[in-house]
């Protein structure tokens, strides 16, 4: 129980090296090791979503995953992901449609949005719905998400609403 | 100039009435909101808990001795340390009339009565820690015979889960017009189902969530709360606890959901409380998913068997329903576990001109997790039952289900009217909402497209519902019960020297809106700019007192309360204005932060310069001028108990006969919620409880074994709604202005949730009616649809 792990990775651009516990998962360690309290833990199964960020440039549940894996990996947070402009289109496209309401699993959807806009085009309803199926948000219905994911791709293509 | 109406509703820059994004969302869209769990203090402490594992089980012993030795844990309790430093709680109102429940405590004494209930906590240095040393807690349990089923808790003979209240019927309540039988006896048909729905429960994505800290040298509490109502956990705390009522303060920062989960007290975040005071170090107590599923309070769990009497041309001659509803051991604190089954006698069957009405209602205790109030208390049940009935009664004289609603809904034109229940309707548009609704949908096109279909084997169905809906509750809810819950609100505005506005207000926000929707308005009625206003919520040191959010009540009460103290405020910068530049308050007027004349517009000052003067430059007024740039109004509904919403929802759906699956294709809903402020963020709270009216419908439920154990008690197992399986929701409105208000708003935040099961129940059915099977057991899995068709 109280074995633990050095690990360097890079989080957000910035590295770091931290000793862990080998039993420690990657949301615990995002939130209580380094701050990052943008990554939140809704099911500790893998299974609301909550938790999605990028690990390597995939999107994966950090709840999943041990801190003590990622020795050499690059981590990208909500945090990092604002901070740098790359999901900005989204963000925008959430806010002016309301697609949030509490907040707690917008993260989360958002990381797995991006990754369905970063194949390109711009996704039917039924494949954004398909797509963000993983990600379980209690207040909205989905359909204003949904509504918002469709908007920003069509930013992103260039073109407007139809 | 003096009959100048505040014309705050149709002034040209107005915010009421527009859609525009919430400026609290741009931190939650970058993951810097706080919820309690980011909160981090100095010497913080996490607390865990043993919970217990049987539904019924006497303590014979606790050795924790193991469990204290382990490295960082700082205390290990049992009911028993915490004696004395709190008093237990009772969940009764007094105008429930019979309503009985037993004291509660943080941790059970000697026994526990459900699977889940806290029986001792571990605090450590850390949460792993206290889970590890939780683990090491050994309880010598002592099974006691569970009794799961409400059924099984009234049958006769069946032992009083507290013996010291003789019996389980914890409450009951009939209603009897007279006459039902008589009208059931000349009826042309009469019709017959029983309706039952399941337990479910929230599953906030943000599990319940406290931490506690006690400052010894000053006795004071302060609490962070994931909370929809911190005056009442202040209240709480403060007569639990024997605090001075200013020596506690409760903060609700960011709030992941609440839905009528976070509005109760909790055995386990009592407990957080009482070890804060025991050892004088901020606690943290945060549920994870498993503990949420068996500590959160639970929804529904009702059979209702009803009858209705119809005649050949389609009137509704008489409602007869038989609720029987499980609440788990206690009733909940201080709101009670009674509510929800007095709302389905209340409600069932009110939106018709029906005036013969029985009905029956008991409420029993069981060995499962208590029950209590949810999004929309009541209603989805009341709906689906009298919603059910008028199509069985619809099939049986064979009258569209559509043209048998509007035969039947009361007029509009007939208000103000009261129920056979004895609910008092100011006005309401059912019949409009309706028409509205048939043309929204296209109800004749559908009807001819399901048609086409089934020709060709593909089975569809079409289910509308109608409903009522309570919002704006006055005292009469709880305040007259004497729970220290408040029915008003308060808004405090400041005129900041800048010209910007601060505004205080005692409603919360858990992501619904709130805060934008205040800003919408005060800015409206002052003159200024939307981002001028900053509003303060969540903290009953900074906010007036008030109720916070329940029951659809923000926009309505909190609204005019916002509103009244925005038209007081602007009467004072008026009259200092009106003092700085020689003119009479009464022919100047605020625009766009600007002080301008009332007539013309023209620009005189800027709300800059009366903010300065007021604030900085006061030896520039003339004398006898004291300005005064804060007003505070409240506003609590007085006219009516409660202010009533209606509308229509619709469901349009594709039923797979051979697997017993049900896809969404549409949904709609009209409604009146009187004025609507923001359009946005009504829509979204209709669509959002639309869904989780949906999934009560087709998914969510605790199924429990016999013995009272949780069989599905994971995220993995306990299904929600997915985005893959919902479907687009268009959302109209009719408007009917409450009267007795400025604002005219009314709620809108559980309308959805409450038509909505209603809805697709009667559109599987609509889709079975070929095949003579009708479903009536919430969820709706296509387990029990097969079923239904003979299939299994």
């Amino acid at each position: 129980m109280s074995e633990t792990v050095e690990i360097r990775l890079t989080v957000n651009g910035e590295a770091v090296t931290r000793r862990v516990a080998a039993r420690q998962n990657l949301v615990d360690f995002l939130r209580e090791d380094l701050g990052l309290t943008g990554t939140r833990a809704g099911c500790e199964h893998g299974v609301c979503g909550a938790c999605t960020l990028r690990v390597d440039g995939a999107i994966v549940r950090g709840c999943l995953l041990f801190a003590a894996q990622l020795d050499g990996a690059r981590v990208e947070t909500i945090e990092g992901l604002s901070d740098s402009g790359e999901i900005a289109v989204l963000q925008a496209a959430f806010h002016e449609r309301n697609a949030l309401q509490c907040g707690f699993c917008t993260a989360g959807m958002l990381i797995t949005a991006a990754e369905l806009l970063a194949r390109g085009g711009v996704p039917s309803r039924a494949e954004i719905r398909d797509f963000l199926s993983g990600n379980y948000c209690r207040c909205t219905g989905y359909h204003a998400i949904v509504d918002a994911v469709e908007a920003a791709a069509r930013t992103r293509a260039g073109n407007g609403p139809p | 100039m003096s009959e100048r109406p505040l014309s705050f509703l149709d002034r040209p820059n107005s915010y009421i009435g527009r859609s525009v994004p919430r400026p609290n969302a741009r931190r939650l869209l970058q993951g810097r909101g706080t919820y309690v769990d980011d909160i981090r203090l100095p010497r913080l402490l996490h607390a865990v808990f043993l919970r217990s594992p049987y539904a019924h089980a006497r303590i014979a012993g606790i050795d924790t001795a193991a469990a204290s030795r382990l490295p960082g844990v700082v205390r290990v309790v049992t009911a028993a340390d915490l004696a004395g430093l709190y008093t237990p709680w009772v969940g009764t109102l007094s105008h429930l009339k019979g309503l009985k429940s037993a004291p509660q405590h943080p941790l059970a004494q000697g026994r526990a009565c459900w699977q889940g209930e806290p029986v001792a906590a571990v605090v450590a240095e850390s949460r792993a820690q206290a889970e590890d040393a939780a683990a090491q807690i050994a309880v010598e349990w002592q099974e006691l015979a569970p009794l799961a089923s409400a059924e099984a808790a009234l049958a006769s003979g069946a032992p009083a889960i507290h013996a010291a209240l003789g019996d389980n019927l914890a409450f009951a309540r009939a209603v009897d017009t007279g006459a039902v039988d008589d009208a059931f006896a000349r009826a042309d048909a009469v019709v017959a189902e029983t309706f039952t729905f399941a337990r479910h429960t929230g599953v906030c994505l943000e599990p319940r969530s406290i931490l506690a800290e006690f400052d010894r040298s000053e006795r004071r509490l302060t609490l962070h709360c994931s909370s929809q109502v911190p005056h009442m956990m202040k209240e709480i705390a403060a007569r639990h606890f024997a605090l001075a009522e200013t020596d506690v303060r409760v903060i609700c920062r960011d709030v992941g959901g609440s839905y009528g989960i976070k509005i109760h007290v909790y055995p386990d975040e009592m407990a957080t409380i009482a070890l804060a005071l025991l050892l004088g170090r901020p606690v943290k107590f945060v549920a994870d998913r498993l503990e949420s599923f068996v500590s959160d309070i639970h929804a529904r769990e009702h059979r209702v068997a009803a009858r209705m009497a119809v005649s050949k041309s389609g009137e509704i001659l008489a409602i007869d329903i038989d609720d029987l509803t499980g609440i788990g051991p206690y009733s909940t604190y201080p709101r009670t576990s009674a509510i929800e089954g007095n709302q389905v006698v209340n409600l069932t069957g009110s939106w018709y001109r029906c005036a013969n009405y029985r009905a029956r209602l008991r409420v029993a205790f069981q060995t499962k997790p208590p029950m209590s109030q949810y999004r929309a208390v009541g209603h989805p049940i009341a709906c689906a039952v009298t919603e059910g009935l008028v199509d069985l009664a619809a099939r049986a004289i064979a009258m569209d289900p559509a043209e048998l609603r509007r035969r039947n809904l009361i007029a509009d034109d007939a208000y103000p009217c009261t129920s056979p229940a004895g609910l008092i309707f100011e006005k309401l548009s059912h019949q409009r909402a309706l028409a509205r609704m048939l043309e929204l949908m296209d109800y004749a096109g559908l009807r001819r497209e399901q048609a086409a279909l089934r020709a060709r084997g593909i089975h569809r169905g079409i289910g509308l519902a109608s409903f009522v809906e309570i919002t704006n509750p006055g005292p009469a809810f709880y305040g007259v019960g004497g729970a220290p819950i408040s029915a008003q609100d308060g808004c405090t505005l400041r005129l900041e020297p800048g010209g910007a506005v601060t505004c205080a207000i005692s409603i919360t926000e858990q992501g619904q809106g709130t805060e934008t929707m205040v800003a919408q308005i005060v800015a409206s009625v002052l003159g200024v700019a939307l981002e001028r206003v900053r509003v303060v919520t969540g903290d009953t040191e900074r906010t007036p007192y008030g109720g916070g959010t329940w029951a659809s009540r923000g926009a309505g009460i909190g609204g005019e309360a916002a509103l009244q103290a925005a038209k007081a405020l602007r009467a004072n910068i008026l009259d200092l204005a009106g003092a700085m530049l020689q003119a009479a308050p009464a022919d100047l007027d605020i625009a766009q932060g600007w002080i301008v004349d009332a007539v013309s517009g023209a620009r005189r000052i800027g709300l800059d310069e009366v903010g300065r003067a007021g604030y900085f430059r006061g030896d520039t007024l003339p004398p006898g001028i004291q300005p005064e740039l804060v007003a505070t109004r409240h506003h609590q509904p007085r006219d009516y108990p409660f202010a009533f919403t209606n509308g229509v929802q619709a469901s349009w759906l594709e039923l797979d006969i051979e697997t017993g699956f049900v896809r969404l294709l549409k949904h709609w809903v009209v409604e009146d919620c009187g004025r609507v402020v923001s359009p946005l963020l009504v829509d979204e709270q209709i669509r959002g409880g639309v869904v989780q009216g949906l999934g009560g419908a087709l998914f969510e439920e605790c199924l429990y074994d016999g013995e009272g154990q949780l069989l599905n008690g994971t995220l993995a197992d306990y299904l929600v709604p997915m985005a893959g399986e919902m479907p687009d929701i268009e959302v109209a409105h009719v408007m009917t202005p409450l009267a007795g208000t400025e604002l005219g708003a009314k709620g809108a935040g559980e309308a959805g949730t409450a038509g909505a099961p209603a809805a697709v129940m009667n559109a599987i059915n609509d889709a079975l009616a070929p095949f003579g099977a009708t479903v009536a057991e919430q969820p709706f899995t296509p387990a029990r649809i097969l079923r239904a068709l003979g299939r299994t």
